[in-house]
């Protein structure tokens, strides 16, 4: 068995998925294809990267509010991340997970997290490999 | 976390669907925010207006939200749109943005907001009692309200301030709080800080220094804040130009929800307001920060007055120094349609559109669709509009007072 992470389950729910890492936050205004699914903020290091189906870990989120209805966007798109781990979440990745009913679970050490890793989540339990 | 019977059954879908989706968003962000209760808002404040922000998702969300039935519970107003809902056609937008505009407003107007698209709500009637509890979104306006009303609000986003007014409540975390409106720093100034310029670049620097902190301001001349007899705070109209202007920028280049002008403001007049261990930051010259705030450029193609929206008193100021001119730049006085009409009434906008410019309601230039057009250049008297110019609308800056933008508005070129 992988190694396990606790964290706190803002949004409840269950997702299986390969790891998209990210050590540094994430805009969805701007940052982030709302059509595509594709990180298109030229600087970021995700950058080209698509997080449709994901487990997609990063810090928090930053810039505008309206990031949440890109989420939301993504998911009536069929192209969001199966979940979202964070270290600490705040309002526009809560509420996007929440209205776009994608599980989200924060306050994880995401250092322990590689892109590509296996990811499986329950609730406030993940289990990495 | 403690709930009422009555939220309770409002969480679990008793009022329907929209009802629902709101208590989960309220009660989510109080789950992360540690809170240990809901209060009732007074009003909300609304943004996420512009379609250029906005989208296709926000739209079709608040729009499936409305079918379901969502109805604010609360008084609330609307942030800037981003266009003038009369003459978009002036300003030069296209009929595709307008028609996609006018569908975001006909959403927000579905579920009983008010359509009073601007970022000054407290001066057009949703003026808050010293007090009283909010939850606003737009930063310029959270600060305002915190800062000068005295009232209570976090800084909320567009989607969970249209929760806390669909549901009527907000969760009591952050600026609810007492010990979380102490000031984590003492600001103490030793630099004359007298016009409206001052206090803006002053905003604009400490807002740097501060982040998402609460400062205290020790040396600024500035008479006290009263009470009027409904309860909320009344000051002089240059005075509060000049507050309004450095809480946007305090907000915008960092991001301050609360801010203390000590012997000032309305909570700190009788007490200090500094918390325990504050860090301490001196500001002895303004000079840099007005540098910082200035491209090097002299051509001006448009002027951009109203950042937070221009109240009546900036609006006379303009039409004065238009009096009688010619400009070669393009004008824009942002406001809010209440606020224009007033100006209307006493001849400025009348005056403004003689000397070429516009009077320009419901509309921001920061979330206008400015690519769209054809102007590389800016003047303003807002340093948040100064550093959101070129991020936001492609758009080069400078960053003078209002007479200083006036005389680059009838030139063309900015005097340095």
């Amino acid at each position: 068995m992988g190694t396990h992470l606790q964290g706190r389950a803002i949004v409840e729910g269950q997702a299986k998925g390969l790891a998209l890492v990210s050590r540094t936050p994430i805009s969805f205004l701007g940052g982030v294809d709302g059509e595509r699914g594709i990180i298109t903020e030229t600087d970021h290091p995700l950058y080209g990267e698509s997080v449709a189906g994901r487990i997609l870990v990063f810090p928090h989120g930053k810039g505008s509010t309206v990031g949440s209805y890109v989420i939301y966007r993504l998911a009536r798109a069929g192209l969001a991340p199966a979940a979202i781990i964070n270290v600490s979440t705040e309002p526009i990745v809560a509420v996007g997970a929440l209205i776009a009913d994608i599980p989200l679970v924060d306050q994880v050490d995401i250092s322990q997290i590689e892109t590509g890793m296996p990811v499986s989540l329950e609730g406030a339990d993940i289990t990495l490999g | 976390m403690q709930l009422s019977d009555y939220e309770a059954a409002l969480l679990a879908g008793q009022e329907g669907p929209a009802v629902q989706r709101a208590m989960q968003i309220v009660t989510t962000l109080g789950r992360v925010y540690g809170a240990p209760d809901l209060i009732p808002v007074a009003s909300v404040q609304v943004a996420g207006v512009s379609y250029r922000n906005l989208g296709d998702a926000g739209l079709e969300f608040n729009q499936d939200w409305a079918a379901q039935g969502a109805r604010v519970q609360v008084p609330t107003t609307l942030n800037p749109s981003g266009m003038d809902h009369k003459q978009w056609r002036e300003q030069g937008f296209s009929e595709d943005f307008a028609a996609k505009q006018v569908a975001v407003v006909a959403a927000y107007t579905a579920m009983g907001i008010m359509p009073t698209c601007t970022c000054i709500p407290y001066e057009i009637g949703n003026r808050p009692r010293a007090g009283q509890s909010l939850a606003w979104s737009e930063s310029s306006a959270v600060v305002y309200a915190n800062s000068v009303l005295a009232a209570h609000t976090n800084r909320e986003g567009g989607p969970s301030a249209l929760a806390a007014a669909i549901c009527g409540r907000t969760a009591r975390y952050g600026l609810h709080l007492p010990q979380n409106r102490l000031a984590t720093h003492r600001i103490t100034v030793r630099c004359p800080v007298r016009t409206s310029h001052e206090f803006a670049a002053l905003g604009y620097l400490v807002g740097k220094q501060v982040g998402d902190g609460v400062p205290c301001f020790v040396g600024l001349e500035l008479p006290p804040i009263t009470l009027g007899v409904d309860g909320s705070a009344s000051l002089a109209s240059d005075h509060n130009d000049a507050l309004k202007l450095m809480g946007a920028a305090l907000a915008s280049s960092g991001a301050v929800a609360l801010y203390h002008v000590e012997g000032v403001t309305l909570e700190a007049q009788n007490e200090s307001m500094v918390g325990p261990a504050p860090h301490e930051i001196t500001v002895d010259s303004l000079a840099p920060t007005i540098a910082e705030l200035n491209h090097a450029i002299d051509q001006i193609d448009l002027v951009v007055i109203g950042c937070p929206h221009a109240s009546l008193a900036e609006i006379g100021a303009v039409a004065e120094e238009l009096r009688g001119k010619k400009c070669r730049a393009q004008v824009w006085v942002t406001t809010a349609r209440a606020v224009r009409d007033q100006a209307a009434e006493r001849g400025w906008v009348a005056e403004i559109e003689a000397a070429g410019g516009l009077v320009v309601a419901d509309g921001c230039v920061v979330v206008a669709p400015m690519r769209e057009l054809c102007y590389r250049t800016l003047a303003t008297n807002s340093p948040k509009m100064a550093a959101y110019a070129l991020p936001h609308a492609g758009l080069q800056a400078r960053f003078g007072d209002l007479s200083a933008c006036m005389r680059a508005a009838v030139t063309g070129c900015w005097e340095a």
